[in-house]
């Protein structure tokens, strides 16, 4: 109990820290925290298998891949086109299409609808695009009530803290963080209990929502996918909170940034054969729905009202930059899952709301450079990201560019710059670089030699505090390479 | 407020960044048409088959989806069936069904313990049953439209949701069900799609605390599929994909 609060502690500081800039100092709380490494082993030991599991089970996977990559690429070359069929398709099955530029205008539009119902109580379905235009503390301040019906949401929003994953918003809390939390906010609503076993826990957030849904005045999701030839959204859940939430209510609000658009049917299906495979490695997620207009005449239920707030925020001057590749995004999560610096900081270390190596490549373009310069930085570039990605994003080359092009605009503490000058001086003199790694491998080997291994390394205690460096043989690479070239002559 | 729409500023903006103007007629009917067209892309082997097969393939799927599945012969068993499950889950017997004309048209007054109503769901309502528009091998999931005797709550609000199915609505793939969408929709050239199309794939899931899986997070608890054998000696009335 000492131990958890002590880490809660230490989440606190982590929160307040919640901005891109303090990366470094957010990950020293972060690999400091007993908590997040049990949450965080959880991540790597089930989600990893899973994903695998799932793709292994559908051979054409690949193929589906490359189709899904070929179909966004369409898509961001003829976006104008595709949006404005939707807004046409959409208008005519009696919804309707808000275009938004900045988040402000976005919480403006979602305002001006809730108060045209006057609206006190909104219930939401999980949405990224929600948390990127800050939504919920813009209602509370206008004196309406966002509700959070995705578990994993609710938790967060329970415990004051933003998302730490895009699919699993919660996945950095224990369960018995959670248990503390659910008695620390359900005690007042009679529930004095403490819960310690999940279907429990799950039960009990479940019966307290329950007339929430009845209650809200507005329901609001995201959209995984909008369809030009319908003028439908899509959302993709396991819980049925997004389906409760979204026919409830008087009116359904999606919020949806641009690149959401697809042309038919048949091309969101390519997209759903891909999503959930590489998100939760399930075959199919338990729930998708597709919601096109309000409801009917002769409907018995449904909303009354349809509205899609179509976000750009940066998105349109993405297009045919350098980094356009990254508007493909689906949103999976597979890229975080996969990555071993998200895996030892978590979400939070990123202080932004898209986390990851996704994170880190989409949020210098919404956030600018400047203010995101340590995210490019936090990768190890080892190409994990780019071979799980189901749309094929070259993440490790996005990264780079924004580091060249936070390093051009001399961002960079001198220490960095000064490192990356000297390595530079030393790469671009290839005699001078072979020696100098000749000394270097052969000094290791001497520090190494009894054990195998390098236990303390002056100037690398980051690395060594942590483990040990296995003690190289002795020679380098190259050395090597020319030895064996040698050897394949001879034979 | 700006002299400039959303909409301008932001088709502008992404035609600035593609470096041309709006796309020319002949370009957008090309695109047009590729709409039109919506040509199926790469359908998985899984979600084609003889109908035989994929009726197999699609319980097995939804019960690798925790769905239940029993199989009778006939429709007039589906309310026995109801009943059956209901006795199984030691629920009550009030149950809510969708005012579809097929469910309705059954003798559930031969279940004399069973009591029914029709319309949407209520927050009290513990079982519904309801049909389904067709139901997708490829990855056992069901498909209900909603509309006058659909309603959409009736999928999510009680803790226990029946679904009576037909074997000859099964199909192969997602793209089999558009297809049968748009013939029985159709309107003029194109066609109509219901407020909610709901694809489902098993009971209500969440792993949201400690990645833990478990049932019942917000809609049903359980999914039971009631199969009905209308194909006897492998013939067919309905679609078969």
């Amino acid at each position: 109990m000492a131990l958890a609060t002590l880490a809660g502690k230490v989440r606190a500081m982590a929160i307040e820290f919640m901005k891109p800039g303090a990366f470094k100092e957010n990950a020293a709380t972060a690999m400091a925290d007993p908590d997040l490494r049990i949450a965080m082993k959880m991540l790597n030991d089930g989600m990893i298998p899973n994903r695998q599991g799932a793709v292994d089970k559908l051979p054409e996977f690949e193929k589906l891949s490359q189709r899904g990559r070929e179909l966004k690429d369409h898509v961001l070359g003829n976006l104008d086109f595709y949006l404005e069929r939707f807004e046409r398709n959409c208008k005519a099955a009696g919804g309707k299409v808000h275009w938004c530029s900045t988040p402000e205008d976005a919480r403006l539009a979602i305002l001006k609808i809730c108060q045209s119902v006057d609206a006190k109580s909104v219930t939401k379905g999980k949405s990224m695009i929600a948390e990127e235009i800050h939504l919920n503390g813009f209602l509370e301040k206008n004196d309406i009530e966002p509700v959070e019906t995705d578990l994993g949401e609710y938790i967060i929003q329970l415990a004051e803290e933003p998302p730490s994953h895009i699919i699993g918003p919660a996945i950095h809390k224990t369960k018995d963080q959670v248990s503390d939390l659910f008695l620390k906010h359900h005690a007042k609503l009679g529930r004095t209990e403490r819960q310690t076993e999940p279907p429990k826990m799950v039960n009990e957030a479940r019966e307290i929502l329950r007339q929430k849904y009845f209650d809200a005045d507005v329901g609001i999701t995201g959209a995984n996918y909008l369809i030009a030839e319908t003028g439908s959204s899509i959302i993709v859940t396991n819980e049925g909170n997004g389906d409760l939430t979204q026919t409830l209510p008087k009116i359904h609000i999606v919020v949806a940034s641009l690149e959401k658009v697809v042309p038919t049917l048949e091309d969101a299906t390519t997209f759903l054969r891909l999503l959930a495979r590489s998100a939760t490695g399930q075959e199919f997620s338990a729930y998708t729905t597709i919601s096109t207009g309000a409801r009917r005449d002769d409907d018995v239920d449904g909303p009354g009202e349809y509205h899609v707030v179509l976000l750009d925020n940066g998105r349109s001057a993405m297009l045919g930059s350098e980094v356009q590749d990254m508007l493909r995004c689906i949103r999976c999560g597979a890229c975080m899952n996969h990555c071993p610096v998200y895996q030892s900081v978590g979400g939070h270390t990123y202080g932004t709301v898209y986390v990851g190596p996704m994170g880190a490549v989409l949020s210098p373009a919404l956030l600018g450079v400047s203010d995101t310069k340590h995210l490019p930085c936090a990768s190890t570039l080892c190409g994990r990201c780019e071979e799980v990605c189901p749309v094929s994003i070259p993440l490790p080359r996005l990264l780079r560019q924004w580091r060249q092009r936070s390093f051009e605009a001399g961002d960079l503490p001198s220490l960095e710059r000064w490192g990356l000058s000297t390595w530079a001086f030393f790469a671009k003199r290839p005699w001078l670089y072979g020696a100098g790694a000749q000394l270097a491998m052969r000094g290791l080997a001497y520090l190494g030699r009894k054990k195998g291994r390098v236990q303390k390394l002056w100037f690398a205690g980051g690395w060594t505090d942590g483990r040990d460096l296995p003690a190289p043989e002795g020679q380098t690479f190259q050395e090597r390479w020319r030895k064996q070239q040698r050897g394949r002559k001879l034979s | 407020m700006s002299a400039k729409s959303g909409r301008d500023t932001i088709l502008g903006s992404i035609r600035q960044s593609l470096g041309r103007p709006a796309l020319s007629a002949d370009a957008k009917r090309d695109l047009d048409e590729h709409i039109t067209k919506h040509r199926s892309n790469l359908v998985p082997a899984r979600g084609k088959g003889e109908h035989g097969e994929l009726v197999e393939r699609f319980q097995e799927m939804a019960k690798a989806a925790s769905c239940t599945v029993a199989i009778i012969p006939d429709e007039a068993g589906v309310p026995a069936a109801v009943a059956d499950y209901l006795r199984a889950n030691n629920l009550p017997t009030q149950v809510t069904l969708a005012s579809d004309d097929w469910l309705t048209g059954l003798d559930w007054d031969s279940q004399s313990l069973l009591e029914t109503k029709q319309g949407k769901a209520g927050i009290d309502d513990l079982v519904s049953v309801t049909p389904a528009f067709a139901a997708v091998a490829e990855t056992g999931t069901l498909v209900a439209l909603s509309g006058a005797n659909h309603p959409t709550t009736l999928n999510f609000v009680p803790d226990y949701h029946v679904v009576a199915l037909r074997k000859s609505q099964i199909v192969g793939a997602y793209e089999d069900v558009w297809a049968k969408l748009r013939k029985a929709n159709k309107q003029g050239r194109g066609f109509t799609m219901p407020r909610t199309v709901n694809m489902i794939t098993g009971p209500s899931r969440t792993a949201d605390i400690a990645l833990t899986i478990e049932l019942g997070a917000h809609g049903p608890r359980s999914l039971h599929i009631v199969l009905v054998d209308d194909e006897t000696d492998g013939e067919t009335n309905g679609e078969t994909g």
